[in-house]
């Protein structure tokens, strides 16, 4: 693999093609999970690991995997995946499951994993499609980070909190307080405010593409409008 | 060249070889972890057994000093599960009881609820639960202190209407977005003092192990 290859793969995951906010694959989570920084770093790391698993695997079966089925493996060979990990994860490293394992059945139904399954790792080799995931899941984790911090600030007025959960008691005192005294904004824990922070989100990034494109070509360019939801069969 | 039939039954062998595949995967992964899995939860729900406990509650050792109990609809169990009895000086003066409540918004949240022999409950924890993250979980104590809001809660203080969440017209507090959890908790937790109120004197009636057994099985 080239250089140039592999700074491909990663400036699609986290910027160009970044599934949150330019493919718009993967909104389930991105509206259950980002109601704080912590739950949202947890999942989006996850997820990150099933994407780098079921990419490889993917790829390393594509030969096997007859065509028009190819869909309903690739969800078997996902939830397989997930499910292993959480069985793992309960065994071995129980308190980190305690606080991540109720996150990780919601992975599956995650349309992003599915995506790079078809559009990535059914063409490309088993690294190539590991790194992949890595991206992709990378480009998920920052931007429901974000997400989880605006909604965290707006609807608690607090940034880290649940942070001991991961790090142990110790961890308590890194929980930021924003807005001290604040009575808590019910509209950004709720579905509805990740919907409102991630129209934000993307207009920003619209707006810097623009931005950029302008000074590229002169005044008259335009962005191509993001096509998005949950599907990639087309 | 292939006909249709050909290619749609290669297809379907494919699928039901990597459907094999993959439960045999899983079987083997399952067979692999669930002893180590059984393990942490039983040393988890130990912890937790201490945490609403209070040690001065009792002097006995109240993990080996356990009854089984038969499958109760107040329990809300289909199988057996563990009393833990805790004793002062002799006397009853604590017990443990497993509880499951069965209509959580994703299927069985299970508890455990320290009863006083008077009737007042000393403490309730979630051992496992499948609630929505982020929106249900404010049950568990790692994430809220919801839970804690039941200390000190018997039948006689508080009546049969007030054992639901204010939104019914009850007396406990619930968190917008997730009424249909603390719900479910609220009403087994009702449920395992209905049971412990019935059945107070028969989960002590029979003696603790100590007693029954171990200095002859020694010699």
């Amino acid at each position: 693999m080239t250089t140039q290859e592999f700074r491909n793969i990663f400036h699609n995951g986290l910027w160009k093609q970044n599934p949150g906010i330019a493919q718009l694959l993967g909104l389930c989570p991105l509206l259950a999970i980002s109601n704080s920084v912590v739950n949202a770093l947890s999942l989006g790391l996850a997820t990150t690991l099933v994407m780098a698993l079921s990419g490889s695997g993917v790829a390393a079966m594509r030969e096997w995997i007859p065509a028009p089925a190819r869909i309903p493996v690739y969800i078997l060979l996902i939830a397989v995946l997930v499910t292993i990990v959480q069985f793992l994860m309960n065994a071995y490293v129980y308190s980190l499951y305690v606080v991540l394992g109720i996150f990780i059945p919601l992975i599956v139904t995650n349309c992003i994993v599915l995506a790079r399954a078809e559009s990535f790792a059914s063409k490309n080799a088993v690294f190539a499609s590991a790194l992949d995931g890595i991206a992709m899941g990378l480009g998920l984790t920052a931007v429901l980070v974000v997400l989880g911090g605006i909604r965290e600030i707006f609807g608690h007025g607090t940034l880290l909190s649940g942070i001991d959960m991961v790090f142990g008691e110790a961890a308590k005192s890194w929980v930021i307080t924003v807005v001290p005294d604040y009575h808590g904004f019910l509209l950004a824990i709720l579905p509805p405010g990740a919907f409102i922070a991630l129209g934000l989100l993307i207009a920003l990034k619209n707006w810097l593409n623009l931005r950029a494109e302008r000074k590229a070509h002169g005044a008259n360019a335009s962005v191509a409008p993001i096509e998005g939801g949950c599907s990639t069969a087309h | 060249m292939m006909t249709t039939a050909k290619v749609s039954l290669r297809t379907a062998l494919s699928l039901l070889f990597f459907a094999l595949a993959g439960t045999a995967l899983l079987a083997w992964t399952f067979d692999l972890t669930h002893e180590t899995i059984a393990r942490s939860v039983e040393k988890e729900k130990l912890k937790l057994i201490a945490q609403i406990a209070p040690p001065a509650a009792y002097d006995n050792d109240i993990m080996k000093d356990t009854l089984q109990l038969a499958p109760d609809k107040l329990l809300g169990s289909t199988g057996t599960t563990l009393a833990y009895r805790g004793r002062l000086n002799g006397q009853p003066s604590i017990a443990v009881l497993e509880v499951i409540a069965p209509d959580g918004y994703s299927g069985r949240i299970s508890l455990i609820i320290a009863i006083h022999s008077d009737g007042r409950i000393d403490g309730v924890r979630v051992v496992s639960h499948r609630e929505t993250p982020g929106l249900g979980d404010y049950i568990e104590i790692a994430r809220s202190n919801w839970i804690t809001g039941f200390n000190g809660a018997s039948l006689e203080n508080r009546k049969d209407s007030e054992w639901k969440v204010r939104k019914d017209g009850g007396s406990f507090d619930y968190r917008a977005g997730a009424t249909i959890t603390p719900r479910a908790i609220v009403k087994a937790v009702h449920k395992a003092l209905q049971y412990h109120a019935q059945h107070r004197d028969e989960l002590f009636a029979q003696a603790p192990p100590e007693k029954t057994s171990g200095k002859e099985n020694k010699k």
